[in-house]
């Protein structure tokens, strides 16, 4: 039961914050709701007692992403951070709402007529052993991710490399 | 084998014409020349080795062999295939030397004829192309290779005759020329392929199996028998077809009429192919194909005599009226290739065994003959009159008269081959036409009457143009500020030549033609291969030679004086013939009329709409479509990248959707 | 005890909220943003699949994890073409990069 009131106090967290996300017209302030709703998310993690994905999500989501947003919004919206606003059009708005609001109609009704639903609601209410994660982490057996961890390693490495190579200033 | 480099008389050309073709433009006028007469003079040095070879070589039961130093087959299609090689065999070996003598001379003469031209090198090009081709042609060991390369002469005449592009008549003549050939080629195609449907050959052995059978040896079996078996008139049509062929090449009537149009290409271009070599490859076709027509189409035959002679009449007249010199002498070469055609139609079969009797060999012989000998004359007056244009810088005979002052050489020579054409003893001409009409007055006396006629108007033409060129008043005007003067060496030496080889054969042939010799030109080419004496007909010789003397007695009482009262006086009292005549008989009029009138306006036209409006409106109908859809999903491509995100969740809802409702 | 289905409706509601986003926004960083919501919104399938319907696996887990790392990785690159955007158009609107219309 108290799990139910968390998720709920965290579900209106999330959702209140991404839709005041999406709708505020100053960027600096979805940039910070945004930072709200990656800490809902993190907080669903602790719930689902993923422990560790929740502090990664708090550590390079809240933490590092978040703050290239704000030096990104900095560097190019000077003016938005001076109060100046971005135009949104209504009838965009209209549109954008009616097709987000048939497809959301239409993946819960795909969520809900789905059986393995029934299947759900066994979660067993311990903790993930850190030291379990931590070895299929770097394992190389079956059910382990070494392979991925290093492909993710390298892939973050050459996307330095990339962002880099994209904005430095050419000089002429 | 003596006849392995034989396959040099057909490289060599083609190698100067790459050569010129290609590289010409670099080069020196007088190089380029100069690899084209070199090339041409091995060619001849090998044509007459080749000659000497064959026609010294023994006979087998006193038959020239027919002899294939190459055949390979070029395309197998099942039962058919077409082969290349080269076929010696006594016409072929004839015509190498005509063909080779012919070209040298032209090849000379243009260094003197083309000097200075813009093009020369382009010249001698199409020049080593077309000696290429002819070669070709006669050494072809079947049909669908002569036809090939019947086709190349065709077009390096095109080629020729446009030869001075800039100029708008020469590129109409040039057309005209190839649209009407290549029309009479369509018959000759199919009459090839209907040959070749029926008897699963294309091959020209059928020569060995049938007529000339004995000792010689057959390289491809052609089913003649299968063709016969399907259907009587199936060889007489196919005959007839290929006849068609020729005579389009041949300008026979009413196919003529691009010959004398074909003389706005360069006078030694006429000489060579328009009077001398490609003009007769229908006389040669036929020949070829000879022993078929006496076998198998003897009714048939009667259509090519009377084809010839009505050319031959039609030509004369025409050429009577005409007052452009070198319209005279296309003319005239017209009216002796249908001598020659005549000639091999009254070759009748009346054959006993698979021996040809005396008389099919006369008119075979004789048309060859003929062929030989006007090859020389004519090509000596083309280029004679080629000597004359260049001094006069004009075609037309009222800017001649008495030029014999200023010319000597040219006039001398074209003096004798005048004589040869008009059937004079002792020249040339002479000796082939009293054949000719011997043999006609073997075949019909009406036909043989006819043709002595068209003999006597012949001498009468050449010797109204001769007195128009070289006696007559002169000319004052036209001469006052350029006086007409002799050829250079270069221009007159092929006249020379071919005048001795006019006069040689003629005083030969006919000591022997009376004495009955042998060793005249029946000796080397006759129908059966055999050795076939010539032998004159004593009454028909004085008969034609008679007549000969009298029509041109008649020229020169008409034609020779300062003034020409006469003349003129017949012009008055026959205006409409005249016009007619010079007007060729409007069949150049009828031409138009039934191209223009009938079948551009009834047949053409509305296939043309059809094509302009259902053709390629379906297509513009399509390329409309395909550019307003473009037009109208162009607005999609809008580079937004939101609306492409919301056109893609459009459609994978949708598709969902879908799937879900399934 | 949560039920399975609050996930699922809660992740779809965040991942429309994101699309919506990423739809009406002009800016292109606000357009980034909303991805990254989207993203969250799958990260929160994957975590709440693993964990409630097949809890003695990893697959989910992992998932996450590594899709916490592309985004990551991914934003720094396109916060640097934005950048250059800026740099060479002098705007940050998204209709500054329409060149590719047809």
């Amino acid at each position: 039961m108290a799990n139910l009131v968390v998720f709920c106090i965290l579900a209106v967290v999330i959702l209140g914050s991404a839709l005041l996300c999406v709708m505020t017209k100053r960027i600096m302030r979805a940039a910070t709701f945004m930072l709200f709703v990656l800490f809902g998310v993190a907080g669903l993690y602790f719930l689902l007692d993923y422990t560790y994905l929740g502090a990664a999500q708090i550590a390079v989501y809240a933490g590092g992403v978040t703050m290239i947003y704000v030096f990104a919004i900095q560097l190019v919206s000077k003016r938005t951070l001076q109060g100046l606003v971005e135009r949104v059009k209504c009838s965009r708005m209209l549109w954008g709402g009616l097709v987000s609001l048939v497809s959301l109609v239409t993946v819960v009704m795909v969520f809900l007529k789905n059986n393995f639903i029934l299947w759900g609601g066994m979660m067993p209410d311990t903790e993930v052993p850190m030291k379990e994660i931590g070895h299929a982490l770097v394992g190389s057996d079956k059910y382990q991710y070494v392979l991925p961890f290093e492909f993710i390693s390298v892939f973050l490495l050459a996307c330095i490399i990339g962002g880099l190579v994209v904005s430095r200033k050419k000089e002429d | 084998m003596i006849y392995e480099l034989s396959y040099l008389i057909l490289l060599l050309p083609l190698l100067s014409f790459l050569v010129l073709g290609l590289a010409g433009m670099k080069m020196q006028h007088k190089t380029a020349g100069l690899i084209g007469t070199c090339s041409l003079s091995l060619v001849t040095l090998l044509s007459y080795w080749t000659a000497f070879a064959y026609f010294t070589a023994d006979r087998v039961n006193g038959i020239y062999q027919t002899i294939v130093p190459y055949n390979f087959t070029w395309l197998p299609l099942g039962n058919l295939h077409f082969d290349m090689g080269i076929l010696l065999d006594p016409i072929s070996v004839m015509m190498l030397v005509v063909i080779s003598t012919v070209s040298l001379m032209v090849h000379i003469y243009s260094f003197g004829y083309m000097h200075g031209e813009k093009g020369f090198q382009r010249y001698y090009a199409f020049l080593s192309l077309f000696t290429m081709s002819m070669l070709g042609l006669v050494l072809a060991t079947n049909i669908f290779q002569m036809y090939m390369f019947w086709e190349l002469v065709g077009v390096s005449s095109y080629l020729l005759i446009g030869f001075y592009y800039p100029l708008k008549p020469a590129i109409a003549a040039s057309k005209k020329a190839f649209i009407v050939t290549r029309f009479a080629d369509m018959f000759f195609l199919v009459g090839i392929l209907t040959f070749g449907y029926f008897t699963d050959s294309f091959s020209f052995s059928f020569a060995g199996d049938i007529v000339m059978g004995q000792g010689t040896t057959p390289f491809i079996e052609g089913n003649i028998a299968k063709a016969v078996a399907a259907g009587g008139f199936i060889i007489p049509t196919a005959l007839v077809l290929m006849f068609i062929g020729g005579a389009g090449k041949s300008a026979m009537f009413p196919l003529h009429i691009w010959l004398p149009d074909a003389m706005e290409g360069p006078t030694p271009v006429s000489a060579l192919i328009h009077a001398a070599t490609m003009v007769v490859a229908g006389v040669f076709q036929i020949a070829r194909m000879f022993p078929l027509w006496i076998e198998y189409a003897p009714q048939a035959m009667s259509i090519v005599v009377w084809v010839g002679v009505i050319t031959a009449f039609y030509a004369a007249a025409v050429a009577c009226a005409q007052s452009d010199i070198k319209r005279v002498l296309a003319f005239s070469t017209i009216s002796q290739i249908a001598f020659m055609m005549v000639a091999l139609g009254v070759s009748l079969p009346g054959h006993h065994g698979a021996v040809l009797d005396n008389h099919a060999q006369l008119g075979y012989m004789a048309g060859m003959f003929h062929l030989f000998t006007h090859a020389m004359f004519k090509a000596c007056l083309f280029l004679g009159a080629g000597c004359i244009i260049h001094a006069v810088h004009s075609n037309e005979m009222a800017l001649m008269g008495g030029l014999r002052k200023y010319m000597p050489i040219t006039h001398i020579t074209f003096l004798i081959s005048c004589l040869a054409i008009a059937g004079i003893p002792f020249f040339s001409g002479f000796s082939s036409k009293d054949e000719i009409i011997t043999a006609c007055m073997e075949y019909s006396p009406v036909v043989g009457w006819i043709m002595t006629g068209i003999a006597a108007m012949t001498a009468f033409y050449m010797f109204r143009l001769y007195y128009g060129i070289f006696w007559g008043t002169e000319n004052k005007e036209a001469h006052a500020h350029h006086t007409p003067h002799e050829a250079p060496l270069t221009m007159t030496l092929p006249l020379i030549v071919l005048c001795v080889i006019t006069v040689g054969v003629g005083v030969y042939t006919t000591i022997a033609g009376f004495a009955g010799w042998g060793g005249s030109f029946g000796s080397f080419v006759s129908a059966a291969g055999t050795d076939y004496t010539i032998h004159f007909n004593t009454q028909i010789a004085a008969t034609s030679t008679v007549i000969a003397i009298l029509s041109i007695c008649l020229a020169t009482y008409i034609y020779k004086g300062e003034s020409q009262p006469i003349a003129d006086r017949l012009y008055k009292t026959f205006p409409k013939l005249h016009r007619a005549a010079y007007k060729r008989f409007y069949q150049d009029e009828i031409w138009q009329y039934v191209t223009h009138r009938i079948i551009f306006r009834c047949v053409s036209t509305p296939i043309a709409w059809f094509d302009r409006h259902v053709v390629d409106g379906t297509f513009n109908f399509l390329a409309w479509g395909a550019n307003e859809g473009g037009e109208s999903l162009r607005s999609w491509q809008s580079g937004d990248v939101r609306k492409y995100a919301v056109w893609f969740l459009t459609g994978t809802v949708a598709l969902t959707l879908i799937l879900l409702c399934i | 005890m949560v039920p399975v289905e609050c996930y699922f409706v809660l992740s779809a509601l965040l991942f429309f909220i994101g699309v919506f986003g990423f739809v009406t926004r002009r800016n292109l960083i606000a357009m980034l943003i909303s991805i990254e919501l989207v993203l969250n919104a799958v990260d929160i399938n994957f975590a709440a699949f693993n964990r409630l319907l097949f809890p003695g696996e990893f697959e989910g887990f992992f998932m996450t994890l590594f899709s916490i790392g592309v985004s990551a990785a991914e934003s720094a690159v396109a916060i640097a073409i934005i950048i250059n955007v800026y740099r060479n158009f002098k705007s940050d609107s998204v209709e500054s990069i329409t060149n590719m219309k047809g």
